[in-house]
């Protein structure tokens, strides 16, 4: 066994006992950290439904939009969200088809980060069509018009793709809680044991329970797995199935799956650094696990970098004047420095990760994963805002500047994930209980007498 | 607890529980019910259930979804039809996105539907003790008070850390 090999590891092993005792004692009362967090958090978040609610009382015309630019921040920030949630499903899922014990500890909080990251993500579509109010008519419903939606449309697509994307991974994240929960149950008091009570749906870890959950479970993620790489496809499409010069190539959908699950992944990272100080879980997620994350980082970082090499290249060898100086104006155009931060933050700082030392070292991946976070954030922008900016004919090129309502909608869509990630994490266990039990052996009588 | 009556024993060790749970079937008992703080191979053999239904609900589930996902967005197509970007009405490559969609948002649920369904059919009414979601294994036998004896003797042979008799 590889554990004789590291004795320390053997002692540093935590006992049944021990893990449901530490996990759940971060159910407690979380330091005055927390409460500062959540405090900023609230307070980014009023700015931007303030923003939101300005916006709304007088008209899109607040935001920054100028034609031919009419997909601004708000899409950009739709899609950054959109890809921070892949990453979750990922290391839930995918890892967990793989068998690949060291999720146990992570995936919950990637998890948790995926259903915020989608709601939060659901709002901006909703918030940049304007007339928030009519964002019922993207759904297929009998009407008086007797009229229906247009399923021929990519934003469509997008509509079912998202939607279910929330749906299934939040009953990915609630089945998943079920087993903890009930161990949290068993040790609460008060109001909170009545919500864990409900929340368990009386679980008791008997057989029969067993049996049925980890079947459900197995499908669960194995259907989790292709919805995971379909809805940033889907995504991608809004782009790639229009003729704008910079959005209308095949690579996108593979191009944007490998970029979200990049982005989700340095987003994992950067809640993990304080999480794990904030609930003292050093014991559970420790180096070893970031150090596999910025192998995953490492490689996602290194498809987007071949991408945007590709992008680049078919723009000069496909000899379309269109494509060329579309592609010619990202570099060297307006947005000159919007572009390369995209290029040095995703494609060359993630190289750094190479050094083990760096991945074994906590303050730099966390430092790593904000340029990721940072860079991903203009990839998006560089992709939707600078294409459109160059469309077709120089007469009609323009320039966008985003307003401040658009900052703070930006702004506030930040407070609002952190909102909610913070009240869960403050509620409910962010390690799961069950599944690291699940890869310790539980002890056995013969060596306990030796 | 206002369970049926029976014995309710405690385990630390997962072979001595396996090694109960082995001579409880050898006894003929069919009806107990084992809890685990975390799903495990070595008692779940032991006990040697049959593979759980839940995967037809999978199944079923993903089938009705993929054709709702085709007849919606087909039925509509005609139901007023408009011709976009020239494009026939019906066209099936758009809609293999919203059947995708749709095969796995209602396989999900209908799963999450047969996980809820075959728990609450094959639910036992069974003592319960919360150590069993911390580091216990529990095994509890439901028994007349005759049997209750014979019962206590065999958990306390296979290596039991507690033994209760309930009722």
């Amino acid at each position: 066994m590889a554990a004789i090999a590291q004795p320390e590891r053997v002692t540093a092993t935590p006992t049944y006992r021990e893990i449901t005792r530490d996990i759940v004692a971060t159910l407690g009362h979380p330091g005055r950290l927390y409460w500062i967090a959540l405090g900023s958090a609230l307070l980014v978040l009023a700015i931007g439904a303030g923003a939101l609610l300005y916006q709304i009382r007088y008209g899109l015309g607040v935001a920054g939009y100028a034609p031919p630019v009419m997909w601004g921040v708000y899409i950009t920030t739709f899609v950054f969200w959109v890809g921070i949630a892949h990453c979750g499903t990922l290391v839930s899922a995918i890892l967990y088809l793989f068998r690949s014990a060291w999720r146990t500890a992570v995936y919950r909080t990637a998890e948790v980060m995926t259903v915020f990251a989608v709601l939060t993500a659901g709002l901006f579509p909703l918030i940049h069509i304007g007339r928030i109010w009519y964002a019922y008519w993207l759904i297929p419903y009998p009407n008086q018009r007797q009229i229906w939606v247009n399923f021929k449309s990519p934003l469509l697509w997008d509509v079912f793709a998202v939607t279910t994307y929330l749906i299934v991974s939040t009953v990915f994240l609630t089945v998943g809680m079920i087993p903890d929960v009930a161990s949290a149950r068993d040790r609460a008091t008060g109001w909170r044991k009545k919500l864990y009570e409900l929340v368990s749906l009386g679980w008791k870890g008997t057989d029969q329970q067993w049996r049925h959950y980890l079947k459900a479970y197995l499908y669960l993620a194995a259907f989790a797995t292709p919805l995971v790489l379909s809805v940033h496809s889907v995504v991608s499409w809004d782009f790639a199935m229009s003729i704008v010069p910079g959005w209308h190539t095949t690579i996108f959908a593979p191009y944007f799956v490998a970029g979200a699950i990049y982005s989700g992944l340095a987003m994992v990272v950067t809640l993990l650094v304080p999480l794990r100080r904030a609930f003292k879980l050093e014991r559970y997620i420790h180096e070893d696990h970031f150090e596999n994350l910025a192998k995953l980082i490492l490689i996602t970082g290194m498809i987007v970098g071949y991408a945007y090499a590709v992008e680049y290249f078919i723009a000069w060898y496909s000899g379309n004047p269109f494509e060329r100086s579309a592609f010619w104006n990202r570099a060297f155009g307006d947005y000159w420095w919007a572009t390369w931060t995209m290029i040095v933050c995703n494609a060359f700082l993630p190289l750094l990760l190479w050094f083990r030392k760096i991945r074994r070292s906590i303050p730099a991946m966390f430092l790593i994963s904000l340029f990721v976070n940072l860079g991903m954030w203009f990839e998006r922008f560089v992709i939707i805002v600078v294409s459109l900016s160059f469309e077709y004919e120089p007469f009609a090129h323009g320039h966008y500047t985003p307003s401040w309502v658009d900052w703070a909608i930006l702004a506030g869509s930040f407070g609002w994930f952190f909102t909610w990630f913070l009240l869960f994490a403050k509620n409910f266990p962010m390690v799961s209980i069950a599944e690291v039990k699940e890869i310790i052996p539980m002890p056995r009588r013969k060596e306990a007498r030796t | 607890m206002s369970g049926p009556p029976g014995v309710l024993a405690a385990f630390q060790h997962v072979d001595a529980a396996v090694d109960a749970i082995r001579a409880v079937k050898e006894l003929g008992y069919r009806d107990f019910t084992v809890y685990t703080p975390a799903p495990n191979h070595e008692v779940d053999k032991a006990v040697g259930h049959k593979v759980s239904p839940v995967r037809l609900w999978t199944l079923f589930g993903g089938l009705t979804g993929c054709a709702a996902g085709f007849a919606m967005t087909l039925w509509m197509s005609y139901d007023y039809p408009i011709v976009v970007g020239g494009k026939p009405l019906g066209s099936i490559p758009p809609y293999v996105v919203i059947a995708f969609e749709l095969t796995i948002l209602i396989g999900a649920l209908s799963t999450i539907a047969g996980l809820l369904f075959h728990s609450w059919r094959t639910r036992r009414k069974a003592a319960y003790d919360p150590r069993f979601s911390d580091d216990h294994i529990g095994i509890f036998v439901p028994a007349p008070p005759e049997r209750h004896a014979a019962l206590r003797q065999l958990f306390i042979e296979s290596g039991a850390v507690e033994v209760k008799v309930e009722g």
